[in-house]
């Protein structure tokens, strides 16, 4: 990318745009008839109308999490939303081209052309837009290999016993208000099977876009990887720069069984509101694994640099002997962005391990919270955890906080914590640039040198991607 | 031939009426008492924005480079080596230097550098570490004259590059920016005391008080400065 080019974004969040189309959408509200209503529109069986009314009765019982984050915002209404929003569809669809052309240009302007000759090499990638999944590409490919990558939404007609068997097994009904709040209107997401003993031969990802102004989004995930496979999963999210908050409230469940590993990543760009804090998406997001087998792994790894508000902890239950359980983060807040996020790693197998890698780079006005928790339940003999937290300020109006809770139930096990603090200043920039290094490219090397643990972790593709999402926010930033 | 030439160089609060000539093939020492305004001046020919220079010009082979960023300046060839070189966290050594020189692949850097360490007499720790991060004092300054001598630069402006170095890495850093001149490249050192110009002969030594250059001599006036010091010079009688 030239100067020219980063100097051009940077004026505007670019993926801020609304594509004008025919949506259908239900009014306003949420009730026992809205959720029966969402239910009956996706024809599901019984039992998922039966896990959907449960989680509501809970919600309405719960109360909103406002006390313990460091996250101040004004209550959500949540009557003042649109549960489910999705693109008419003109007739049955043969294939993804056969999309609305306004659809197929929006994803095209995201950087995910959905044609055959210029989608992404090796990466299937299910689309979902507003509630619905528009489709997935490279099914020939997956269906080869035996891998399922599909909308929730299908899951529940082709794979209802897995749905059932696993479902809110590892992020339960009543775990959170907003998992409660997800499980009830959930409206679409992404479903992925491995068989045992497959590795996926390419990437598997999915893109979320909220398109409506008035609706939110629920998705849900689901990846059940079984005995000795392997996957590598990646979501990439935007939205159009509104001046109303909108409600991000995705639950995502992994299920890894004996010697399975699943790779998950994230590039979260929500629209984040404007200088003065107007708009921007509220990020609400229960994110968890279960390493349920011997030997098993699961790896989140994620860069958090959109969102008016980020609350996410994409965590692991140990429960496997020896599994291994990874949390590598980049949380970039600027402007008047919070994010409150991190990780639990539950400890219940012997001689589990767990790494966490947390960088928060704070700038502007913004707060970036680091909140971490390390339980060592008394069986997990010989396990072992790696905490490593680092902030990086840039200027002095900004704040970023560690939080770093360690609870450990047995003599045998090992617990490191490490954390620092930097700023990013003027000199340094000053001094690369007296090397014959642009400004633009300073912030890059310096930022890019503090996030490289978790950049390391991305799929390549996505690892370019990222470093250029972070370098063009921070522009703004210190520019 | 004229490399650089400042004329009645005012610097707001700094600098007052500042003039200094510098061809190819010649070595200036800037010397004067703390706060005199020496390290602005290598600050300002190298375009620290944290300064404002409210008039005069600074050519440099010819051209008035005042309205360049940093970075085209040091494009052009101008290098200055920090007196405090700053610590980038995390960033490697070799990615910078690399970054900085601009040209190759990462495998023809790499052999490129091997090569600098070798003949600078550097340690090859240089490349894996990351930039000034957890460097020593006199690391740091080895590390500024291993960028010099990836850059090749045509000016190089050592601010205080002697200051807080023992005897033995002032030989080191002092041999390496010896074996970098020629008569095509010049240098100005910025020094509080003579004992670098015992390693680096200057063609001329140039006296800074107050902003302004109130002596200029040859390479014996750092003795006479060394024996008498600045105070003779203070108030003008």
């Amino acid at each position: 990318m030239t100067t020219s080019e980063i100097l051009e974004e940077k004026k505007e969040y670019k993926y801020g745009f609304v594509t004008e189309i025919e949506t259908e959408s239900f009014p306003k509200g949420l009730s026992e008839e809205t959720v029966r209503a969402i239910s009956a529109k996706k024809n599901e069986p019984p039992f998922l109308l039966e896990f959907r009314l449960k989680a509501y009765a809970k919600w309405k019982e719960m109360k909103e999490p406002h006390d313990w984050a460091n996250l101040t915002y004004p209550p959500i209404d949540y009557q003042n939303i649109c549960y489910y929003s999705a693109p008419k569809k003109k007739q049955e669809l043969s294939s993804l081209e056969d999309l609305d052309p306004e659809i197929l240009k929006t994803f095209e302007r995201l950087g995910i052309p959905l044609d055959e000759q210029k989608r992404l090499a090796n990466v299937a990638v299910d689309v979902v837009f507003d509630s619905v999944s528009l489709g997935t590409t490279f099914q020939k490919t997956l269906k080869e290999a035996g891998v399922v990558l599909c909308s929730i939404s299908e899951a529940v007609h082709l794979y209802p016993e897995l749905l059932e068997k696993y479902l809110g097994t590892v992020v339960p009904i009543g775990d959170n208000f907003f998992s409660a709040l997800n499980s009830a209107v959930f409206s679409d997401g992404s479903f992925v099977y491995i068989p045992k003993g497959v590795r996926s031969p390419i990437e598997l990802s999915t893109y979320f876009r909220i398109n409506d102004k008035e609706s939110g989004q629920f998705e849900r995930t689901l990846i059940i990887a079984e005995e000795d496979s392997y996957v590598s999963y990646l979501e990439g999210c935007t939205a159009p720069a509104f001046d109303n908050n909108q409600l991000h409230a995705a639950v995502v469940e992994l299920i890894a069984l004996d010697r399975a590993e699943i790779k998950y990543s994230t590039v979260q760009n929500w629209y984040a509101g404007n200088k003065e804090g107007v708009g921007g998406i509220f990020n609400f997001v229960t994110k968890r694994g279960r390493c349920q087998g011997f030997r098993s792994k699961i790896s989140w790894t994620q860069v958090e640099a959109g969102a008016a508000i980020t609350w996410k902890y994409p965590s692991c239950i140990l429960q496997g002997d020896e599994s291994v359980g990874e949390f590598y983060s980049v949380a970039l807040t600027n402007g008047k962005m919070q994010a409150d996020t991190g990780t639990k790693m539950i400890h219940l197998g012997k001689n589990t391990k767990s790494t966490i890698v947390s960088k928060g780079i704070s700038a502007d006005q913004s707060h970036n919270t680091y909140r971490g928790l390390v339980k060592i339940g008394p069986k997990a003999i010989g396990a072992r955890n790696y905490t490593q937290c680092d902030s990086m300020l840039v200027k002095d109006e900004c704040s970023a906080n560690t939080f770093p809770y360690i609870e450990v139930a047995n003599a045998f096990a090992e617990v490191e914590h490490e954390a620092s603090t930097s700023k990013m200043n003027e000199e340094q920039l000053f001094y690369l640039q007296t090397r014959g290094i642009s400004r633009e490219n300073g912030i890059n090397l310096i930022v890019n040198g503090f996030c490289k643990e978790v950049i390391k972790e991305l799929p390549l593709e996505f690892a370019v991607e990222a470093q250029k999402l972070l370098t063009l926010k921070l522009e703004n930033s210190v520019g | 031939m004229t490399m650089l030439e400042i004329k009645n160089l005012y610097v707001k609060g700094i600098l007052k009426n500042f003039s200094l000539t510098v061809r190819a093939g010649e070595i200036h020492a800037i010397m004067g008492p703390n706060g005199a305004g020496k390290s602005t001046l290598a600050k300002v020919i190298a375009g620290d924005p944290s300064y404002e220079v409210e008039s005069g010009e600074i050519l440099f082979n010819g051209e008035n480079i005042l309205e360049l960023a940093p970075e085209d300046r040091a494009r052009l060839g101008i290098f200055m080596g920090f007196q405090y070189p700053v610590e980038i966290p995390g960033l490697n050594n070799e990615l910078f230097l690399h970054a900085a020189y601009g040209k190759g692949t990462p495998e023809e850097f790499s052999k490129l550098l091997d090569e600098t360490l070798e003949f600078m007499e550097m340690k090859p720790s240089f490349k894996e570490r990351n930039v000034n991060e957890g460097f020593s004092g006199g690391e740091k300054k080895k590390n500024e004259i291993l960028q010099m001598a990836i850059l090749k630069p045509a000016l190089a402006i050592l601010d205080e590059t002697d200051s807080g170095l023992d005897i033995d890495a002032m030989k080191v850093v002092a041999n390496g920016v010896n074996k970098l001149l020629h008569a095509k490249n010049a240098l100005i050192l910025i020094t509080h005391y003579q004992r670098l110009l015992d390693y680096i002969k200057p063609h001329f030594i140039h006296v800074v008080i107050d902003g302004t250059i109130v002596l200029s001599g040859g390479a014996q006036l750092a003795l006479e400065l060394e024996e008498r010091g600045y105070d003779w010079l203070l108030t003008p009688t």
